[in-house]
């Protein structure tokens, strides 16, 4: 894969001491669609901002195929974006916000024109060229901003929660659009968002961060699957993380039972962290013969459309377990886990928070 | 929406007796002159003077003028010395507004620049002089300008250290003492002087309200600063310097004291010609006909620049007056 950008240890320390990138290093490749994925103040804006010009990091390197843009203002970079407060320009109507990038490279007025109608139908907006900005809702000037970056076929397209103001089936639609935008166009997206959904639906790989660090940089599957740590485990898709004992390669041992799984290399009575993912929690009548396996009760079932979602205590903790199989209020099971559903991961700093709250279920 | 009337009575009052009273007034002197009653004196045998009107009545006291409504100020206001002088006043007005743009909105620019630490102190030190008496400012120009002020005494002991420099100025035929007041351009060095701040002061005030993301976005599609300023930051301070122009205009076209002192009663202005009626000359209704056209003339020329502004119409809340 031919790489577009590179990022090495960048850091940025703004004026008041406060660190908001500590060493962040990505490479980033030719019409790749990488999904920045993290709670809110863990530095996506300010790393975007990084590579669009807008910040001057402290430290580090951006290469772009191979050059280094810091010194670079925005306006001789390849690259556009869609702010996260969109920032359109209220003085001008809808089309002149989205011709203003081909407007200042002095291009065709009609093929422009054209090309703004195309890109307004493109986003939903068709025959809204005429509007004021001012008149538009938040969903409609987030679609303008989209409209006004993707105008310019930049390289590199930058894009700070572009989804966020809009509604469920619109923000359906608009992700597979700018899905084969990206896809046909050969343009680089760098995508923000808090919806882990729409990171794993649309990235080619995701970078994890907190606290102005990449925790885990790899492709959906990977995040979801095989979480490096207690945080990216919690923070994708909903799981049971519990503290567990490896007792060697292969055998780990967690409420109360010894499970055969497939990690090694953790060394003979480690202490890690493991994560269920709650599909993966298959529930038994508790006259199944299977042996050696954890003993529960059911406390609380919801249904949630397309499975059920249950809530069963086993000794002092509580699992998370999704189904399309109800079992009543009180019933007891057996609980067990296939070998490869067990993700092993060492204790990192974020472990003693992530196992406190998911302990607290079970209060 | 129901409102409390009541709570408007307070302001009511005040604009009826310092707004409306004061208005109709000049509209009532504006269209009005006194004019003498005739009569015949009569001296009596027994020596006492009456004086007997037109219409035959005979009245002890001697009849006072009498207020008569009339357009004749009107007339009299349209003879050209007067239609100069207002031809003049527009003329200084609108230069003094010129310099003040050509000159505030750079500066306003400067002072919001991102690279420039602390804009506040260094407005306060432009707007500090205008806390000092207006007459004392003027006094202080002239004290400079003077035939034997400051900057004549600076250029005659220069031409003493550089001879060359002297024999370059007197080749040009220019005097030892440079006659710099007393003319229209030091009138308007004195109101560009008094004036500047208002021109500085709105136009800083909307740009620095541009948000920053705007410029942000502008050089994120590819607008360099100069390209950011004429797409961006020019039209959304087009309000201020409407404003800024009506704020030194108005005063400009109506002052009578820079005129005076800078002028010396050389280059008199409407303003002035005004100030005589309610003074010296003592024509209170041809004064008030005067200010009744400046007041016209003022109304007219706002009325186009708000016209500009609702066209253009970029910044809502930013109206003049
Ligand atoms: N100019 C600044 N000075 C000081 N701190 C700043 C500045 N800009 C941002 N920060 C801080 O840096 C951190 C990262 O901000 P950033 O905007 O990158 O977060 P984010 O990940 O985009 O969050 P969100 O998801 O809420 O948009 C925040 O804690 C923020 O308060
Ligand atoms: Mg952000």
């Amino acid at each position: 894969m031919e790489k577009i950008l590179s990022i090495k240890d960048l850091r940025v320390v703004f004026e008041d001491g406060f660190t908001a990138l500590g060493g962040v290093s990505i490479d980033i490749g030719k019409n790749e669609f990488v999904t920045l994925l993290g709670p809110s103040g863990c530095g996506k804006t300010t790393l975007l901002r990084c590579i669009g010009g807008f910040e001057k990091p402290t430290s580090g390197e951006i290469l772009y195929k191979g050059e280094n843009i810091i010194p670079l203002p925005p306006y001789k970079r390849a690259i556009n974006t869609v702010f996260q407060r969109y920032a359109l320009f209220p003085h001008l109507n809808v089309a002149q916000n989205v011709a203003f990038g081909p407007d200042l490279r002095g291009e065709d007025k009609k093929k422009t024109a054209a090309e703004v109608e195309r890109m307004l139908k493109l986003v939903g907006l068709e025959g809204f060229g005429k509007r004021k900005i001012a008149s538009l809702s938040g969903g409609q000037q987030q679609r303008v901003a989209i409209a006004r970056a993707l105008i310019n076929k930049p390289d590199v397209l930058l894009l700070d929660e572009p989804l966020a103001a809009l509604d469920l089936k619109l923000r359906r639609e608009m992700q597979l659009e700018l899905k084969r935008i990206q896809r046909e166009s050969g343009i680089t997206f760098i995508f923000v968002t808090h919806d882990q959904e729409e990171a794993l639906t649309m990235s080619d790989r995701i970078a994890v961060m907190r606290a102005g660090q990449i925790q885990q940089l790899g492709t959906p599957e990977d995040i979801y699957n095989e979480p490096q740590n207690a945080f990216v485990a919690d923070f994708i898709g909903e799981s049971n993380i519990l503290t567990a004992t490896m007792l060697r390669d292969r055998l780990v041992r967690f409420l109360g039972c010894d499970f055969p799984c497939v990690d090694s290399g953790f060394g003979e009575n480690a202490e890690v962290d493991i994560v269920l993912r709650p599909e993966d929690v298959k529930l038994k009548p508790i006259a199944d013969p299977v042996a050696n396996v954890p003993e529960g009760v059911v406390e609380t079932l919801l249904f949630k459309g397309v499975h059920y979602e249950m809530k069963v205590r086993v000794g002092e903790s509580v699992l998370l377990v999704h189904s399309t199989h109800a079992r009543a209020v009180g019933t007891h099971v057996k609980i067990t886990i296939m070998p490869e559903d067990i993700q092993v991961m060492h204790k990192s700093e974020t472990s003693p928070d992530v196992l406190r709250k998911h302990a607290e279920r079970a209060l | 929406m129901k409102r409390n009337k009541a709570l408007a009575v307070p302001f009511m009052l005040w604009a009826a007796i310092f707004i409306v009273v004061p208005l109709v007034m000049i509209v009532w002197y504006g269209v009005t002159v006194e004019e003498p009653i005739p009569y015949t004196e009569i001296v009596q045998e027994d020596g006492t003077t009456v004086f007997q009107l037109e219409d035959g009545s005979v009245t002890a006291v001697r009849p006072q003028k009498k207020t008569v409504v009339s357009l004749s100020n009107f007339r009299r206001m349209f003879e050209p010395t007067y239609l100069r002088l207002l031809l003049r006043s527009f003329k200084v007005a609108i230069i003094t507004t010129l310099i003040c743009l050509l000159l505030g909105y750079p500066v306003a620019l400067i002072l919001t620049g991102t690279d420039f630490k602390r804009p506040a102190l260094w407005l306060m030190l432009l707007i500090l002089p205008m806390w000092m008496n207006f007459l004392l400012r003027t006094y202080s120009w002239m004290s400079i300008l003077e035939n034997n002020g400051i900057l004549n005494n600076w250029i005659a002991s220069l031409r003493e250290m550089l001879p060359a420099f002297d024999e370059w100025l007197t080749s040009r035929g220019v005097r030892r003492r440079i006659i710099f007041l007393y003319n229209e351009n030091a009138v308007i060095l004195g109101m560009v002087y008094n004036y500047l701040s208002f021109m500085i002061m709105p136009i800083y005030t909307v740009i620095e309200k541009i948000d920053k993301s705007l410029l942000e976005a502008a050089a994120d599609l590819g607008a360099s600063p100069v390209k950011s300023f004429t797409r961006v930051t020019l039209p959304y301070s087009i309000p201020g310097v409407l404003e800024g122009i009506t704020m030194v205009f108005v005063p400009a076209v109506t002052t009578f004291v820079i005129s005076q002192l800078m002028g010396g009663g050389k280059v008199p202005l409407i303003g002035d010609i005004i100030q005589n009626q309610f003074g010296k000359s003592s024509d209170w209704h041809f004064g008030a006909t005067l200010s009744l056209l400046v007041m016209v003339v003022v109304l007219a020329f706002m009325g186009a620049l708000n016209k500009i502004d609702k066209d253009d119409e970029p910044v809502k809340e930013v109206r003049i007056l």
